[in-house]
């Protein structure tokens, strides 16, 4: 073995150890969904919290009560600014528990809602927020069912925070998990990516970019979800591709199930205004949050009937298949650059775009 | 996308790798030097190396703007931070670099008000937005950044802002350069030339490297196709016996460089007798500092900071890494003790630096994927 092939192998079995939490402090970077994020949530709440069915790290546990099957999460929102192109923090705050729901297979049924509001923010801008996700849940066909609401001092808040919780129904024989996925498994995309967190970046106005074109890709992924079960049983994951982008949702993936992921870079599905924006300030679009696309690894096999019924959906409009699941190298992520060369797609460690959902 | 798609057509790249792979000198070895980090962080992304035959090794510089800060600049901002009323501003780079006392993000985590901005005129227009507050820009980077903070201070100046000050990093590029030649332990064969440099200075200045060492330099541009294009006009300056600075960068360089930029920086910025590079120790001449002229917006000036020098750990080879006598995955503490979420060096935390770029982008063993993909 080669000195440097050595290195590597010495990093490979450092990364394999648990990790273990060191700073002293929070920092923005623990909340961006990237590597201090996941070692936050491993060696602080999983340790605290030890149960089988958290250390699956899915978006959603799924519970067996008698002869149903359950679906249960939560999501809390502190997108800022409140209001932006396409949407608020009231629908992402349905929606995104909605999707935490869909990708584990589930029917969306009812939804709990919790307030906390700063002294001295608008009515008005309450009601808007209200309404909308009102709007959101009905079009899903879930009810907002109990909830909560606290007003917090001026200054100890930034406006208004949203956390959702969802329950929902798994009615087909399915068990979709990151932990499936192997090798000859084929990767998809439902659309086009980044175009929620690109929105926001410039709705936050202090860049001096503009894209009439761009809105926040929110919405509920139920319909698409539903549609492509009936006709691939051979999905093996879904994942929604919120913070830290499909990158991110590729590593834990590619970690889970110890499999090596090969991306195409040419034949993933970005809008221009996205690789544009993206350019200019050097973020690579795939780490950039979408609120309403997903993830898909299903059997080789299934491929093709997979992407057909996606493309078919008006969801899932721009689906694309963007690689394939390998025995190397495992528990990485790899990109075939359009230039033609390869790299690695890692985990990210700080955060280009904090406050997104 | 225009304007990008037409420097990353993988059919140029496979033409002028076969270009590449034709001049090489059966049973020759070469070392090129990217001194720039914005190269780097390309050959990594783009993957570049799968074009390049085994004989050729490139060797990254020191041209990486975060990697050269020495900890105990990182200190001295962090005491500025930490002064009543202050916001200090710096690239979004910075906030990761450790100092004897932890880094920014550390500090901003314990109450500073240190933000991040993507240009110094942000952070003018921040000071203006509180009036009530002291902003500080610290300005790192090369001759490329240098014109902008230049600029920006005529601009606080001539508006009469009061409460914006700079606390001024930046270095020059041909020192460190010289640096490098005269240490005994590296054998190039040429050089990459930093192409966002060489649009404020040009390509004159570098005339010392081919006259006086005798190494011919190529300025590139940074998209993947430039520095192919770079790397095969280096083997045919080699393979026809020439010795020249040639512009690759054309569409940006010109040969004289851009006189009313480096015209800014003298203006506002004069040399220091030396400075220190993180890991190269001090240099003579290497570094810019404000005029007595611009005292009043020099937060050196205005604020009384430690200005201690802070040894490096003992275990950071950073120093070696940005000479290039060592590659990234030969220091020793590399991807282990030191990684991008719990940085020792410099080099391992700015998308520049050559051990981030290598442990982000080229963590993998490249044989045996290839292989494994390819059956």
């Amino acid at each position: 073995m080669s000195a440097e092939q050595e290195v590597l192998e010495r990093i490979a079995r450092a990364r394999r150890r648990a990790p273990r939490l060191r700073e002293e402090r929070i920092t923005m970077a623990h909340g961006a969904g990237g590597k201090a994020t996941q070692t936050l949530v491993e060696a602080l709440f999983l340790e605290a919290f030890r149960d089988p069915l958290l250390a699956r790290l899915e978006d959603q546990a799924v519970l067996g009560l008698g002869a149903q099957r359950l679906a249960f999460t939560t999501d809390a929102f502190v997108v800022s600014p409140l209001f932006f192109p396409g949407g608020c923090i009231g629908d992402l705050a349905v929606n995104g528990t909605l999707n935490d729901l869909a990708v584990g297979g589930a029917r969306p049924q009812f939804l709990s809602a919790s307030f906390i509001v700063e002294e001295g923010f608008a009515v008005a801008d309450l009601r808007r927020i209200a309404a909308a996700m009102a709007a959101a849940a009905d079009a899903a066909g879930a009810r907002i069912v109990t909830g909560d609401t606290k007003v917090v001092q001026r200054g100890k808040g930034d406006g208004c925070y949203v956390t959702t919780a969802g329950v929902g129904l798994v009615e087909r024989d399915v068990t979709l998990g990151a932990a499936t996925v192997r090798s000859g498994d084929a990767v998809l995309v439902s659309g086009p990516i980044g175009d929620h967190g690109i929105t926001i970046m410039l709705a936050r106005g202090d860049l001096d970019l503009a894209a009439d074109d761009l809105l926040s890709d929110t919405a509920c992924l139920w319909p698409l979800v539903d549609d492509l079960l009936e006709v691939a049983p051979g999905v093996r994951c879904l994942r929604d591709a919120t913070r830290g982008g499909v990158a991110t949702i590729l590593n834990e993936i590619a970690t889970a199930a110890q499999v090596g992921v090969v991306v195409e870079e040419g034949a993933v599905p970005v809008r221009d205004s996205v690789r544009g924006a993206c350019e200019l300030l050097g973020i690579d679009p795939l780490y950039v949050a979408c609120e309403g696309r997903m993830v898909v690894v299903v059997d080789g096999a299934d491929a093709e009937p997979a992407l057909a019924a996606l493309s078919r959906h008006a969801l899932g409009r721009g689906a694309a298949r963007i690689g394939t699941v390998g025995d190397e190298p495992p528990g990485l992520v790899l990109l075939r650059t359009q230039f033609g060369g390869t790299r690695i797609v890692d985990l990210l460690v700080g955060d280009p775009l904090p406050r997104i959902c | 996308m225009r304007f990008v798609d037409e420097f990353r057509d993988p059919a140029m790249a496979r033409a002028l790798a076969r270009e590449i792979a034709a001049r090489v000198v059966p049973g020759r070895r070469y070392a090129f030097m990217e001194v720039c980090g914005g190269h780097t962080h390309t050959i990594y992304k783009h993957g570049i190396e799968d074009y390049l035959p085994p004989a050729i090794t490139l060797v990254h510089g020191p041209g990486c703007p975060v990697c050269v800060i020495p900890m105990g600049r990182v200190d001295d901002a962090m005491h500025i931070a930490a002064q009543p009323g202050v916001i200090l501003t710096c690239f979004g780079d910075m906030l990761r670099v450790p100092g004897g006392h932890g880094s920014f993000l550390d500090a901003k985590a314990q109450g500073a008000d240190i933000r991040m901005v993507y240009s110094p005129l942000d952070a003018l227009k921040l000071a203006r937005g509180h009036p009530d507050r002291r902003v500080v820009f610290m300005a790192i980077g090369f001759e490329t950044t240098a014109p902008s903070t230049a600029l920006t201070l005529l601009h606080a100046r001539a508006e009469g802002v009061t409460n914006f000050s700079v606390f001024c990093n930046h270095v020059t590029i041909l020192p460190a350069i010289k640096a490098i030649l005269d240490s005994p332990d590296l054998r190039l064969d040429g050089f990459l030339g930093p192409g966002h440099v060489s649009t404020v200075i040009g390509c004159e200045p570098y005339r010392f490297i081919t006259q006086r060492f005798g190494k011919p330099l190529v300025v590139a541009g940074f998209e993947p196709l430039d520095i192919l294009h770079a790397v095969a006009l280096l083997l045919r300056q080699l393979g026809e016996g020439r010795c020249e600075v040639e512009n690759q960068y054309g569409r940006a360089v010109t040969w004289s460089g851009n006189g009313r930029a480096v015209e800014a920086i003298t203006r506002v910025m004069e040399l220091r007798p030396h400075f220190e590079w993180r890991g190269l120790g001090f240099i003579a001449h290497s570094a810019l500092r404000l005029r007595e002229e611009f005292a009043a917006f020099d937060a050196e000036r205005l604020f009384e900071i430690p200005g201690v020098r802070v040894a490096d750990p003992k275990a950071c080879q950073c120093g070696e890494v940005l000479k290039g006598v060592l590659r990234p995955w030969e220091c020793k503490v590399f991807g282990t003790a030191c990684t991008p979420e719990t940085p020792i060096g410099t080099c391992m935390v700015s998308s520049e630096g050559a051990c981030a770029a290598y442990y982000n982008y080229g963590r993998f063993q490249r044989q045996r994927v290839m292989a494994a993909h390819s059956a």
